[in-house]
C-alpha cells in the first residue's frame, strides 16, 4: 500500500518554478531517501506533503488523503521534523516536547523519558539556550516518542554530533522494525545509503533518478585505481571510462557498471601489478547530477 | 591579585562607543530635546501666576504627591518649582531605562552571544570590558548633566536660574549612572541578559513605587530609594547638592562591587545559577490556545497593568480637572457645549477614546503574532501536527478579544478608582465603564483589519498599524486641526457615540460589530486557502 503518492506535483513562487511535475511513492514499510542539493525543492516538497503549501498543480495525497484537505485527519498519523527547528525561547525543552506530542493527539509518556535519556537532552532548559542540535534534539524527541505511521523527517541530523547521529539512526530503524514509514530528506549521503529502501534525487525541482538502492547502484559507477607494468597504457576513449587521473605511477578511473566485465577484459591484456576496485557509492552518482546541474547554471 | 586587569579598557571603550555611535546620541538627545520642550509646553499651559498658583493646589492631593513626589516651593510655583517637581522624576527614571538597557547590552548580553570570549583571547584584561562600560556611561551621564543643564538655562525661561538648572542636569546624571552601576551588578548575578535587564529594571521599578509608598507615609522609605533622593534635591527652589553626591557615592561603591565580583567569577557564569525550568508541560499548555497564551502571558499582564496605570494617572487629575479646563482654551474648543454635563463628563469620551486606541495597541500585537510566529518557521510546528488553520487563528482571536476587554477594563477601572480618590463628587464607574466599552465594536473592526491582513495579505499587516495611527491622528487631534468630518468617517473610533454626553447608538455599535465580525470571517478565509510559509 503506498502511503506517500505525489503525482506531476508543481508549484511555483511567483514566476520561479520551484516544483515542475514531480512524482513519487513511498510504500508502507519503507524508508524513503530524498536528496537534491540545496534550493532543488525538497523542503517545498515536504510542506505541501504537509499541506501548508498548497501545489499549483499535481497531487499529493498522503494514507490515499489529500494533503491539503485532509491535512489535520492525516496529520494525527504522521511525526514531522523540520530541517531548522525554532522554538519558543521562552519555553523549556520539557514543555515544548509536551505540547507537540499533545497537539498531535496521542501520548507515550515512558517512552518520552527514554528518548530525552537516549539523546542526552536537559528539558529543563529554556530554548533560548539551546544550540542547534539541541532543538534538533527537542523535535526528534517529540517525533519519536509519538506512536505515528509515517516519520517526515527534513535533514534531521544536520547539527547532530556523531554520537546523537548514531542514535537517530537507531530510532529510525527502530520505526521501520515496528512497520512504520518513514520519509527522510538528508545530506548526509552516507546516511541515506545506510538507512533507505528507495531514493529520489531531485534538482532544480525535477526528480532527475530515482528507484531502489539496488537500481541506483547499477547506475552508478565502479572507483578503480589501476598499476600495470607498461608505463603508458590508453584508456582515453574506452567506453564506459571516466574521470581518468594519472597518480603514483598508476590510474585511477570510473567504469559504469554495465561496462565492467568489457572493461576488465580489456585491462587483462596489459600486465597487471595491482587492480582495486571500490564499490559504487551514492555521492558519485549524486556528484555527478550536481556537477551537471553546476554547468546548467549560466 | 592578578596584574593588568584592566588592560586594553581604552579600546573596549572605543569598540564600545563605535556600536553605540547612533544609539547613544539619539538617547542623550530625545532626553535633552524632551526637557526643553517640555519646559516650553509649561510656559503654554500655565501662562500666568494665577494659574501656576491653581496648579500648585491640584499639587496637593495624595494620588498626585505618589505619581510626583511631594510637592516643594508650591507658595512660589514658577516654572522652576514645577520643572523639578513634575518633570525631573520621570526624566531619571528614562535616564534610568537608558542606562539599564546599554549596560546589560554590553555586559551580559555580549556574554552571552560569546563576543566577550572573542574579547578574551586577546591580551584583555579580565575587568576591561566591564570597565569600558562603566567609563562610557559615566562620560553619557555627565555629557548627558552638562548639557541639559546649559539648555535648561539657556532656554531663558524665567525662574530657570544657572544653579538650578546645572542641579537638574547633574540629578538626571547621577540617577543614570547610579541605575548603571546596579545593572554592572546585576549582570554579574544572573547568566542571561535578560535575567540582568528584567532584575534591573524590576529594581528601577521598586525604586519608584517605594518612593511612591515613602512619599505618601513614611519619609524613610523615600530616603532609602534612589528616586526618592531625586526628588528631595528640591532643584530650583533649594538646590540641594547633597542627594546627587550621595547618589554618586554608592553608583561607586556598588560599582566596585561589581568588579569585584567580576573579576573573582568564571566567563558566562553568574552567581544566582539560573533556575531550572519545568521538564514537564503544565495542563495550561498543551493546545494551541494554552501556547497563544503562553507566549504573551508577560506582555499581557504588562499591559494590563500598565493600562491600570494610566487609567488611573488621567483619573487622578479628574479632580482638578475642572479647574483645569476652565482655564484652558484650547481644549475648550476641542469641546462643544453641552447643558447638564460638567466639562469633566464631557472631556470623559475624549479620555476614553485615547484609552481605547491604547488599547488597540496589545489587541493588535496578539493578532498579528500569527504572522510573526509564521516568519519565525514556528506556525509549521503546529500545522504538522494535528491542528487546523483555524483552530490557530481562532486561538490568537479569542485571545485578543479577551486582551481587548481586559485592558479596556482595567484602563476604565483605573481612571475611576483613582478619580475616586481625588474627585469631590466621582464619575460612578457605572458611568466610566460604559463609556470604555462603547469603544469595543471599534477595537473588533480593528482586530478584523488585522484578521483580514493576515489572512489574505501577510506581507502587508503593518497597515493595521498605519489604520491605527490614521485613526488616533483623525480622532485626537482632528478636533484641535479643526479636520473635516469625512476624515473621521473611514475609522471605526469615529462613529461611537460620545457617551456619556451623548446617548448610546445601538445600531451604530451593531453595525461595526457586524463589520468586524464580516472582516474576521474574511480573514479565516483567507487564512485557511494561502500558502504558510513556516
Amino acid at each position: 500500500m503506498s502511503i506517500i503518492e505525489i503525482s506531476n506535483l508543481t508549484k511555483n513562487f511567483g514566476k520561479v518554478r520551484a516544483l515542475d511535475g514531480i512524482n513519487l511513492e513511498l510504500t508502507e514499510g519503507e524508508i524513503y531517501g530524498f536528496i537534491g542539493p540545496n534550493g532543488a525543492g525538497k523542503t517545498t516538497t515536504i510542506r505541501i506533503l504537509l499541506g501548508i503549501l498548497k501545489p499549483d498543480e499535481g497531487q499529493a495525497s498522503l494514507f490515499g488523503m489529500d494533503a491539503w484537505k485532509d491535512a489535520v485527519e492525516i496529520h494525527r498519523r504522521i511525526a514531522y521534523v523540520p530541517g531548522e527547528v525554532n522554538l519558543w525561547p521562552d519555553l523549556t525543552g520539557g514543555e515544548v516536547i509536551d505540547l507537540f506530542v499533545k497537539l498531535r493527539g496521542t501520548n507515550n509518556e515512558s517512552r518520552r523519558e527514554e528518548l530525552i535519556e537516549r539523546f542526552d537532552l536537559d528539558p529543563s532548559k529554556k530554548c533560548r539556550t539551546y544550540s542547534k542540535g539541541n532543538r534538533q534534539k527537542v523535535a526528534l524527541v517529540a517525533a519519536f516518542s509519538s506512536d505515528a505511521d509515517l516519520y517526515i523527517l527534513d535533514e534531521p541530523s544536520a547539527g547532530l554530533d556523531p554520537l546523537m547521529e548514531k542514535v537517530f539512526q537507531e530510532c529510525v530503524l527502530e520505526a521501520k522494525s515496528r512497520g512504520k514509514s518513514v520519509f527522510l530528506s538528508s545530506h548526509i549521503l552516507s546516511e541515506v545509503e545506510r538507512l533507505c529502501d528507495s531514493v529520489s534525487i531531485i534538482r532544480q525541482g525535477k526528480i532527475i533518478e530515482s528507484g531502489s538502492m539496488r537500481e541506483l547502484h547499477h547506475l552508478t559507477r565502479t572507483n578503480m585505481i589501476l598499476e600495470t607494468k607498461e608505463d603508458s597504457i590508453s584508456l582515453e576513449g574506452l567506453d564506459g571510462v571516466h574521470e581518468i587521473e594519472e597518480s603514483n605511477g598508476g590510474y585511477s578511473f570510473q567504469v559504469d557498471s554495465d561496462k565492467l566485465d568489457a572493461v576488465i577484459k580489456y585491462l587483462s591484456q596489459f600486465e597487471v601489478i595491482k587492480l582495486e576496485s571500490a564499490p559504487p557509492r551514492l555521492e558519485d552518482l549524486f556528484m555527478r547530477h550536481y556537477r551537471v546541474s553546476g554547468g546548467d547554471q549560466k | 591579585m592578578t596584574r593588568g586587569l584592566f588592560s586594553q579598557t581604552g579600546q573596549n571603550a572605543r569598540l564600545i562607543l563605535r556600536r553605540d555611535r547612533i544609539r547613544l546620541p539619539i538617547w542623550l538627545l530625545a532626553i535633552i530635546l524632551l526637557t526643553i520642550v517640555v519646559a516650553f509646553a509649561y510656559t503654554g499651559l500655565v501662562p500666568t501666576e494665577q494659574e501656576r498658583m491653581v496648579m500648585a493646589e491640584t499639587m496637593r492631593n495624595p494620588a498626585v504627591t505618589a505619581m510626583f513626589g511631594p510637592g516643594f516651593g508650591l507658595d512660589d510655583y514658577d516654572y522652576g518649582a514645577i520643572m523639578g517637581h513634575q518633570m525631573l522624576l520621570f526624566t531619571a527614571l528614562i535616564v534610568g531605562i537608558m542606562s539599564v538597557l546599554i549596560v546589560a547590552r554590553h555586559t551580559r548580553g555580549d556574554e552571552e552571544n560569546g563576543r566577550i570570549e572573542m574579547i578574551r583571547s586577546f591580551p584583555v584584561g579580565r575587568v576591561a570590558n566591564l570597565s569600558a562600560t562603566t567609563l562610557v556611561l559615566l562620560g553619557a551621564n555627565i555629557l548627558l548633566a552638562i548639557l541639559t543643564g546649559i539648555g535648561l538655562w539657556a532656554t531663558g525661561i524665567e525662574g530657570l536660574d544657572l544653579g538650578g538648572s546645572m542641579l537638574y542636569g547633574a540629578v538626571l546624571g547621577v540617577s543614570g549612572f547610579f541605575f548603571a552601576a546596579t545593572t554592572a551588578f546585576f549582570a554579574q548575578l544572573f547568566e542571561s541578559s535578560r535575567g540582568t535587564m528584567g532584575v534591573s529594571f524590576a529594581f528601577l521599578g521598586f525604586a519608584y513605587l517605594l518612593r511612591a509608598v515613602g512619599d505618601v507615609g513614611n519619609e524613610t522609605l523615600s530616603l532609602i530609594s534612589p528616586l526618592g533622593l531625586v526628588i528631595r534635591a528640591e532643584v530650583y527652589v533649594n538646590n540641594y547638592w547633597w542627594p546627587v553626591l550621595l547618589t554618586f557615592g554608592l553608583a561607586i561603591v556598588i560599582t566596585g562591587l561589581a568588579y569585584y565580583l567580576h573579576s573573582l567569577r568564571d566567563l558566562e557564569a553568574g552567581f544566582i545559577p539560573s533556575r531550572p525550568g519545568r521538564k514537564h508541560a503544565s495542563i495550561f499548555l498543551q493546545s494551541p490556545f494554552g501556547l497563544a497564551l503562553r507566549l504573551q502571558r508577560t506582555a499581557i499582564l504588562g499591559w494590563v497593568g500598565g493600562m491600570l496605570v494610566l487609567g488611573a494617572s488621567y483619573g487622578s487629575v479628574l479632580g482638578d480637572l475642572e479647574t483645569y479646563l476652565e482655564a484652558m482654551e484650547l481644549i475648550q474648543a476641542m469641546l462643544p457645549d453641552v447643558e447638564g454635563f460638567s466639562l469633566v463628563e464631557q472631556f470623559l469620551p475624549m479620555l476614553m477614546a485615547v484609552i481605547s486606541m491604547i488599547c488597540t495597541i496589545p489587541v493588535l500585537l496578539m493578532v498579528l503574532k500569527i504572522k510573526g510566529e509564521e516568519t519565525k518557521n514556528r506556525t509549521e510546528h503546529l500545522l504538522a501536527r494535528a491542528v487546523s488553520r483555524s483552530r490557530i487563528m481562532g486561538s490568537f482571536l479569542v485571545l485578543s478579544l479577551v486582551v481587548g476587554f481586559l485592558v479596556l477594563s482595567f484602563g476604565a477601572i483605573g481612571m475611576w478608582s483613582a478619580g475616586a480618590a481625588a474627585m469631590d463628587e466621582p464619575i460612578p464607574l457605572a458611568t466610566i465603564l460604559p463609556a470604555a466599552m462603547v469603544y469595543f465594536p471599534a477595537i473588533l473592526v480593528m482586530i478584523g483589519v488585522a484578521m483580514l491582513l493576515v489572512g489574505n495579505f501577510p506581507g502587508a499587516t503593518t497597515l493595521a498599524w498605519g489604520y491605527l495611527a490614521y485613526s488616533f491622528l483623525v480622532v485626537y487631534l482632528g478636533a484641535i486641526l479643526q479636520l473635516p468630518d469625512y476624515l473621521a468617517v473611514i475609522t471605526p473610533f469615529g462613529h461611537i457615540p460620545r457617551y456619556p454626553v451623548e446617548d448610546i447608538v445601538f445600531f451604530n455599535l451593531f453595525l461595526l460589530s457586524l463589520i468586524g465580525v464580516v472582516l474576521i470571517i474574511g480573514g479565516f478565509w483567507g487564512y485557511k486557502k494561502r500558502d504558510i510559509f513556516g
